[in-house]
């Protein structure tokens, strides 16, 4: 068996901020082979993106981490800042929300996209690295000619493919996209979720994808991760954490974004009572717990650990939902 | 018409419709004065009666065909100032190249030196270089320009116990020196180096202070972070994508505030004994000298407002966001 | 009002003074308007509580307000600690021009006086004329500043455009200018300095009444009928306060720069020197050429150290008022 293309072990990540710290990533453990896909949903604020961006190594400086994340067998966190900048874009790189700051607004977009290639590979005449640009923009279906384009004068869905294309610049095995469709368009959002899929199969890459519509990865990756409260709450392939979490969230999360067309959700998405914990504020037990329809007296006291239930599937819950029961639907 | 021209149009249109008011508040405002403006324009001096006859000619016109002229060409002023008797127009011709070497040199180094400061500042925000820097370009800021230029001038041109005086305590040039010489290019320089020592200290704190600020604007932003997941190096990220961002507010604020540097002028010249338009400005208002007044303050209007458009059509040229 | 009336206040959880009720209404329920006015006062209070405690974890504010303090209590003992004889051009006692003794720590001016005393008496004079010049300013800033931004027709854009001339024109001098045409007295230096730093503050509260205007309750209040003068005064103007009383703290460091400059140049009134009207004594009796250095130096160290200390104290209010823009202080 090969190491994995991609690897949290045991990660945890605190801000430290002037109200004392704030714990955003509380013990991740995460494996991705090569070619894989992994989705990551959640919430806002259940450390999905804080976790997408230690994969660079790209945290706020007031942050404490420990644990490692392994990008081909080496731990980013631990390497020099020279081999850091080595590996930044050219092994793994990161797909931003394009739609907002991305871009720096007063810059060609073609010079954005250039710009790591004549980085990582110096070697490169300033006319290929042209022509690469001409070529990057093609695959993402933006005419060449927009490379002399200022972000302003792009559309969001515009933008948002210059930024896929700017991921793929230096040809990199790993792309972490982080919601790559949020701020768009519904229409839109579905055509560049189609560009990103489409490209990670063509070019056989690993993509993490991060999102908070559960319904997305179902559709896009291989494998589902569940976020709560910075941990995984639930992992197993992306259809049945989808269509029948074990984890009561992975349900309420699921119900969030009905199927059009789908009879399960006939009914309205039932919404969820109460509001995410503050991370600072996470208590014993079961971080659901206090929202969770399915409590019991004993899911808020001791720890509740990641535990199998079922191949390949594990959920961190001590009364797991089973494939027929009708959860919160 | 582009929208880029059309921008540069609003922008000069705009810059014409401050300098009108100007004129017109010019005009009006030294009418208002109680008394009798003929005492007011030659306070103190023996005028030749025929000159005293032009004046009140050209005053007893009635107070709209006055304005009128004045409105068609502000500087075709027939009055002449009180305190020198000469057109006030070549007076303040013969005085602006001694302003202009003097702001001009320490606006030069101060945005060069501000800039450099507010960038490392902001940069490492709340480290020691930005904790200790903002504290003294702080305690710059707030510091009457003249009075750093009198201490200067005590402490460097005049000595303070073992402090030698070694620099001139005013004036531009050693009298009998030739300005054309090698010798009188030496000699002015050596007088230019406490006043512009004086007014690039206190110009360089507003500029580091704007500069921090606005970089400090863009720290947060996304492009930041992205340029370091390229795998930039910090400075680099800095140089080529944090500083021109910031600069762009950092140029037009400096053009917008040239009134700041002008007041500098006015009492630094003052200090220094520096024969420009700020010591003009300063003999005109314990004359008071009306007219000469009015010129001046006329053309310091006109120089802010021109700086005004100026910094307009730069903003239009750096950022193309402003451009399309 | 400001922080500093929370000054004198308990610390937090001590109770809040009560407000002096106008005809002592009854507190039972269904006690109608008085309770209601009661409860917003006790709401105003404990948001002034919060910002005191929040201004009091800032060093730099807390010094700036210690040194206010201090100032203010010399300038209010001016005439306890020296008698108003020994600023008297003919009443002095010194040697001319003389270097700080025993009798005089600060040596003596051309004609004799105490220096330190004029600084003292001084000091009245500087802190006077900045206040005032500052509360004109800001009455008028925020007069046209709410009406340029309430009223959307030609009248704003009239005040607008108003503004924004005044705002281009060189401060100097214009204050020169104007000066001149009034004469030199304490009132007009006032009147000068108010007439000539308002368009800022216009500004500022214009920006904001905007912003204001945009919400929700705006809309009720004229849905049911309120006029503009209604508005203006109960929903628009107590949301800009607070923001305008940061920004005008810091005005004040201004417009005590300001008074400076005017009276070094000579535009003060000369029978009560401020700090820049003994600055201007030194200047045209030659204390330069003799280097009488303590002359010089004390007026302006105060100028110094009474300016920054209102920009400390503003920059924290600021903080406090607007997080966003405060972040860069």
């Amino acid at each position: 068996m090969t190491a994995p293309a991609l690897e949290f072990r045991d990660l945890h990540l605190t801000y430290r901020t002037a109200d004392g710290p704030i714990p955003a990533v509380r013990g991740v453990s995460l494996a991705l082979p090569a070619g894989a896909s992994l989705g990551i949903a959640g919430e806002s604020g259940s450390g999905k993106s804080t976790l997408a961006s230690t994969v660079l190594r790209l945290q706020p400086r007031s942050a404490t981490v420990t644990g490692q994340v392994l990008v081909d067998g080496e731990d980013v966190l631990g390497m020099t800042f020279k081999r850091l900048r080595a590996l930044r874009w050219a092994q793994a790189s990161i797909v931003f929300q394009g739609a907002l700051h991305g871009l720096n607004p007063i810059q060609r977009v073609g010079d954005q996209v250039a710009e790591p290639i004549a980085l990582h590979e110096p070697s490169i005449g300033t006319d290929d690295v042209h022509r690469r640009v001409g070529e990057l923009f093609e695959q993402v279906g933006l005419p060449p000619a927009r490379a002399a384009a200022y972000p302003h004068q792009l559309s969001g869905g515009q933008r948002q493919r210059v930024m896929i294309a700017m991921a793929l610049a230096c040809r990199p095995r790993i792309i972490v996209a982080d919601e790559p469709t949020t701020a768009l368009d519904v229409m839109v959002q579905a055509q560049v979720l189609r560009v990103l899929t489409d490209l990670v199969a063509e070019l056989g890459l690993t993509l993490v994808l991060i999102s908070h519509d559960l319904s997305v990865l179902a559709d896009t990756c291989q494998r589902a991760a569940v976020m709560y409260a910075g941990r995984v709450v639930e992992e197993g392939p992306s259809t049945a954490v989808f269509e029948r979490g074990a984890h009561p969230y992975s349900r309420a999360l699921a119900a969030a974004f009905p199927r059009v067309g789908d009879p399960r959700f006939r009914y309205a998405p039932a919404g969820l009572p109460g509001d995410p914990p503050f991370p600072g504020e996470v208590g014993e037990g079961c971080p659901f717990a206090p929202r969770c329809p399915h409590s019991r007296p004993d899911c808020t006291s001791g720890e509740v650990q990641l535990a199998a239930v079922g191949p390949g599937r594990e959920a961190a819950c001590r009364y797991p939902l089973l494939d027929d029961d009708e959860g919160l639907r | 018409m582009g929208p880029g021209a059309r921008y540069a149009l609003r922008s000069v249109a705009s810059g014409l419709g401050t300098l009108l008011f100007v004129v017109v508040f010019n005009f009006f405002l030294f009418r208002m004065l109680p008394g009798d403006p003929i005492g007011l324009y030659t306070r103190g001096r023996n005028v030749p009666p025929e000159q005293i006859e032009a004046l009140r000619a050209e005053l007893d016109r009635p107070l709209l065909e006055q304005f009128v002229t004045y409105l068609a060409n502000p500087f075709a002023s027939t009055i002449n100032s009180a305190r020198y008797n000469q057109p006030v127009w070549t007076l303040i011709g013969d005085r602006v190249w001694a302003t202009l070497l003097l702001v001009g040199t320490a606006i030069v180094l101060a945005s060069i030196l501000g800039t450099w400061i507010g960038i490392r500042a902001g940069w490492r925000r709340g480290e020691r270089f930005d904790r200790v820097s903002t504290g003294v370009t702080l305690t710059l800021y707030s510091m009457p320009e003249f009075w750093l230029g009198m201490i200067l001038l005590i402490t460097f041109g005049v000595g303070v116990g073992f402090v030698p005086g070694v620099f001139p305590i005013g004036g531009i040039i050693t009298p009998g020196v030739d300005p054309t010489s090698l010798a009188g290019v030496l000699d002015v320089m050596w007088h230019m180096v406490l006043p512009v020592t004086t007014l690039m200290v206190v110009y360089l704190a507003e500029y580091a202070l704007v500069m921090r600020a606005s970089l400090i604007d863009e720290l947060g932003e996304d492009y930041l972070t992205v340029a370091r997941a390229k795998g930039l190096m910090d400075k680099v990220v800095r140089r080529r994508h944090a500083v021109p961002n910031a600069l762009l507010p950092t140029v037009t604020l400096i053009l917008l505030n040239l009134g700041f540097v002008v007041s500098g002028a006015i009492t630094v010249e003052t200090v220094f004994s520096w024969p420009g338009l700020g010591l003009l400005s300063y003999d005109a208002l314990r004359g008071p000298d009306i007219a000469l007044l009015q010129a001046i303050f006329l053309l310091f209007s006109i120089g802010v407002i021109v700086a005004n458009i100026i910094a307009d059509l730069l903003y239009a040229v750096l950022d193309p966001r402003v451009r399309a | 009002m400001s922080v500093r009336d929370a000054l004198p206040g308990p610390a937090e959880g001590g109770p809040a003074t009560p407000p002096p009720t106008g005809a002592g209404a009854p507190d039972g329920p269904g006690a109608g308007p008085p309770s209601r006015r009661r409860l917003a006062r006790a709401r105003r209070s404990a948001a002034r509580r919060r910002a005191w405690a929040q201004f009091r974890r800032s060093r730099s504010g807390m010094a700036g307000l210690l040194v206010l303090v201090g100032f203010g209590l010399v300038a209010l003992l001016a005439p306890v600690l020296f008698p108003p004889e020994t600023i008297s051009v003919t009443d002095a006692t010194g040697e001319p021009m003389a270097p700080p003794t025993a009798g005089f720590p600060l040596g003596t001016d051309e004609s004799g006086r105490s220096i330190l005393a004029l600084v003292v008496w001084g000091a009245r004079v500087s802190l006077v004329v900045g206040l005032a010049a500052t509360l004109m300013s800001m009455l008028i800033g925020t007069v046209i500043g709410v009406m340029a931004g309430h009223f959307a027709g030609w009248f704003g854009v009239a005040l607008n455009r108003f503004t924004d001339w005044f705002l281009v024109i060189p401060f100097l001098p214009l204050a020169i200018v104007l000066a001149t045409v009034l004469g030199a007295s304490l009132l007009n230096i006032i009147i000068v300095i108010g007439v000539t730093s308002w368009p800022g503050t216009a500004r500022l509260v214009r920006a904001q009444t905007l912003a204001v205007s945009a919400r929700p309750y705006l809309e009720r209040a004229r849905a049911l009928g309120g006029g503009d003068w209604h508005q203006m005064s109960r929903h628009v103007l107590p949301n800009v306060m607070p923001l305008v009383l940061a920004n005008t703290t810091l005005m004040v460091a201004l417009a005590i720069l300001s008074e400076t400059t005017l009276s070094f140049l000579g535009l003060g009134d000369p029978l009560r020197p401020s700090w820049g009207g003994i600055l201007d004594g030194a200047f045209t009796n030659g204390a330069m050429s003799v280097g009488a250095w303590w002359y010089v130096l004390p007026p302006g160290l105060c100028v110094v150290a009474v300016v920054l200390a209102f920009t400390l104290i503003g920059r924290t209010l600021e903080t406090i008022v607007d997080p966003r823009r405060g972040v860069r202080a």
